[in-house]
């Protein structure tokens, strides 16, 4: 958990677990404090963001740690949204309990991955990137149409009145009253988002530190080299294909049982290139970076929705449709990051080294490097 | 039969449209190594630029064809230079950038040219005026239209012109030694900057052909008619084996031809269990195959990983 800290915190024992105190603290209290100033809708934004910090880490792992370009990973996503939408609704008259569905989801995404990912990883780079983007509209196709001769998916409506989180057989969506306080629906989900946030770290950093992670970077660096050093390639790719389809798994049940309803519309390929962003934004391979790079990318277009009040009080009246000018300023927003911080916002020390070297000589040599290392 | 030779030639047609947006791609991504995920939108562009000059020239009593000259002209003009800006303002600065970095940038430009286009023409379908008299031929059983005819000879026009433009002329050869080694072809005197430029420019007054055709073809424009237009072609470029102009073509009319086959068959063929909604799954399933068998696409060079 050190590496979450800038380096020149990391010495100072007291200094590091004030931090953390102080930041557990403010978690704990985000929601209270954001209703209070915001309101409630703002809870729910910050729900999401939760959700897109797990899904952002599981992309980070194909994407960040082991190179692998993937457009497609809202296919798992959805995998694990339908999933507990089939199994947990009154489409089927099914009501399995979440958390069985949960890993089962994990599970089945994680299957679907090394589906995706057996035929195809020997694919080189913009090839791998547009099968797992076929895949991805693949799914979506068949998520659009399978209701008919069988319904299974209903269609381009989706699945409506999907079954609630239960926790201790009561439902979160409906809150909990815990004695002493009240939590509301968006309020018990946010702690429950938190948590699994916190496990997904926790697991992506440990795994950033395994044989594995280290197995990744090296056939992210150089593919030769590394089976020159041993490393059976096929399978620790596929293994990332895997595991990062597993988080969207997750995520997709999560997804699901706190929206109450899924339709094809949630899984466009908008999505996948939104939660790419959010890792490249924020810094590939670099999990404070991504973490940051999600939470950035849920909340702007949230904030974006104030252009509509504030045209009006700079000029008077609403010149542009503000939600016609809020994805407009979305776009130009990626656009400016990436070109001053084209190393994303919060990279990994080692990779700001390497893209701002100090010494000029040295600049040259290693600039010819990188560009050789990502051909 | 003739049900089979019809399907054949309404693939034809989107196949030469596909192709024709495919070349864009292509020529950009033989230079770059990019994905320029933005020429779908530069194709939109084209469509309702060329649409807004139709609509305007439609009291001035020109002859139809004459109206379409004029806007396809229009339209290539606004598209060479929002090509050129997307080139100056989102690609070249990131040359040397990590290389997921100019793909955020390609994201933000084709979201914001969508916007842009939302903004200027609105969110409903615009249709494309009734300027030309629609001629039916019948040919051994089947039919084709003037306009599709029109199509294929326009794009079959374009494809020729470009493959002289690089094997023949002097900023050809340029280009494709720029392709081979940007370093070493700036050594012998060529001007990459330049090089580069223009084949975004070429690229979008392409793509502009296209999006006026693709418009023509369907009767409407619509702001967000680039994305999944960009997102086949880009799919015939990678099929053909991308970075390679006749690949780019054999890709287009390859995937044009598997659609219209795939969505005229495929419930037989299921035995009615998918129906012809199913067409765009053709394409990415053909796609996955080729590349698992190709890896490099069907003309495209078998490289070294490390080459």
């Amino acid at each position: 958990m050190l590496s979450l800290l800038p380096e020149s915190l990391r010495h100072d024992r007291r200094l590091v677990w004030a931090t953390y105190a102080g930041l557990a603290l403010l978690l704990c209290l985000l929601p209270f404090l954001v209703d209070a100033g915001m309101g409630r809708t703002w809870v729910r934004i910050l729900d999401f963001a939760l959700l897109y910090v797990m899904l952002a880490l599981g992309l980070n792992i194909v994407v960040g740690f082991a190179g692998l370009l993937d457009l497609g990973y809202v296919a798992f996503y959805a995998v694990g949204a339908y999933l507990y939408a089939i199994l947990a609704s009154p489409h089927f008259g099914l009501h399995l309990p979440f958390w069985v569905l949960l890993p089962l989801g994990a599970a089945i995404a994680g299957l679907f991955g090394m589906l995706l990912g057996a035929p195809t990883l020997r694919l080189r780079g913009d090839y791998l990137a547009i099968v797992t983007l076929g895949f991805g509209e693949i799914i979506r196709i068949f998520l659009n149409n399978l209701n008919a001769p069988v319904n299974i998916t209903n269609g381009p409506q989706g699945i409506n009145l999907i079954d609630p989180i239960q926790v201790a057989g009561l439902p979160l969506s409906k809150g909990l009253d815990l004695g002493i306080l009240t939590l509301s629906g968006v309020h018990a989900h946010y702690y429950l988002f938190l948590t699994l946030t916190l496990l997904t770290i926790f697991i992506a950093l440990r795994l950033q530190d395994s044989r594995i992670g280290r197995a990744w970077v090296a056939i992210r660096e150089d593919e030769v080299a590394a089976v020159a050093m041993g490393i059976n390639t096929r399978n620790i790719k596929l293994l990332a294909f895997a595991m990062g389809a597993m988080f969207g798994g997750v995520g997709g049940g999560l997804f699901s049982a706190f929206q109450g309803f899924v339709s094809p519309e949630s899984f466009t390929l908008m999505e996948s290139i939104m939660i790419l962003s959010m890792v490249v934004l924020g810094g590939m391979g670099h999990i404070p970076g991504v973490i940051l790079g999600a939470v950035a990318l849920t909340l702007l277009p949230e904030l974006l929705r104030y252009i509509g009040p504030l045209q009006q009080s700079l000029f008077g009246r609403v010149a542009v449709d503000p939600s016609d000018l809020r994805m407009l300023l979305f776009g130009m927003g990626l656009v400016l990051v990436m070109l001053f911080r084209p190393e994303g916002l919060w990279p990994s020390p080692k990779r700001a080294r390497e893209l701002h070297p100090d010494s000029p000589d040295v600049s040259r040599q290693e600039q010819e490097d990188l560009y050789d290392a990502s051909r | 039969m003739d049900i089979l030779l019809q399907q054949i030639i309404n693939g034809l047609i989107l196949g030469s449209l596909y192709a024709l947006v495919a070349l864009g791609y292509t020529m950009v991504y033989g230079i770059l190594e990019l994905i320029n995920f933005a020429h779908g939108e530069i194709v939109m562009v084209g469509a309702l630029v060329a649409l807004a000059v139709l609509a305007g020239l439609a009291g001035t009593g020109l002859p139809g064809p004459v109206m379409l000259v004029i806007a396809t002209l229009v339209a290539m003009a606004v598209c060479m230079v929002a090509g050129l800006l997307i080139e100056r303002i989102a690609y070249r600065p990131l040359r040397t950038a990590p290389r997921l970095a100019p793909l955020i940038t390609a994201i933000g430009v084709s979201i914001v040219l969508q916007n842009l286009a939302m903004i200027i023409w609105g969110r409903q379908y615009i249709a494309f005026p009734p300027i030309l008299d629609i001629q039916i031929y019948e040919l051994a059983g089947a039919t084709i239209t003037n306009i599709q005819l029109l199509i294929v000879a326009v794009a079959t026009l374009g494809m020729i012109g470009l493959v002289l433009l690089v094997n023949r002329s002097r900023l050809g050869r340029a280009m494709r030694a720029t392709a081979q080694n940007r370093d070493v072809a700036g050594l012998m005197g060529v001007d990459v900057n330049r090089v580069i430029a223009a084949t975004f420019v070429i690229g979008s007054a392409l793509g502009a052909v296209a999006g006026v055709l693709i418009s023509a073809y369907y009767g409407i424009g619509h702001y967000a008619m680039g994305f999944i237009l960009g997102l086949k072609a880009f799919t015939a470029a990678v099929l053909g084996g991308i970075g390679n102009i006749p690949g780019a073509v054999l890709g287009g009319l390859l995937l044009g031809i598997i659609e219209s086959l795939g969505a005229g068959y495929i419930g037989d063929l299921t035995g009615g269990f998918l129906g012809s909604h199913y067409q765009d799954i053709f394409a990415f399933f053909i796609l996955i195959l080729v590349l698992i068998f190709r890896p490099s696409g069907l003309l495209g060079e078998q490289v070294a990983d490390r080459a």
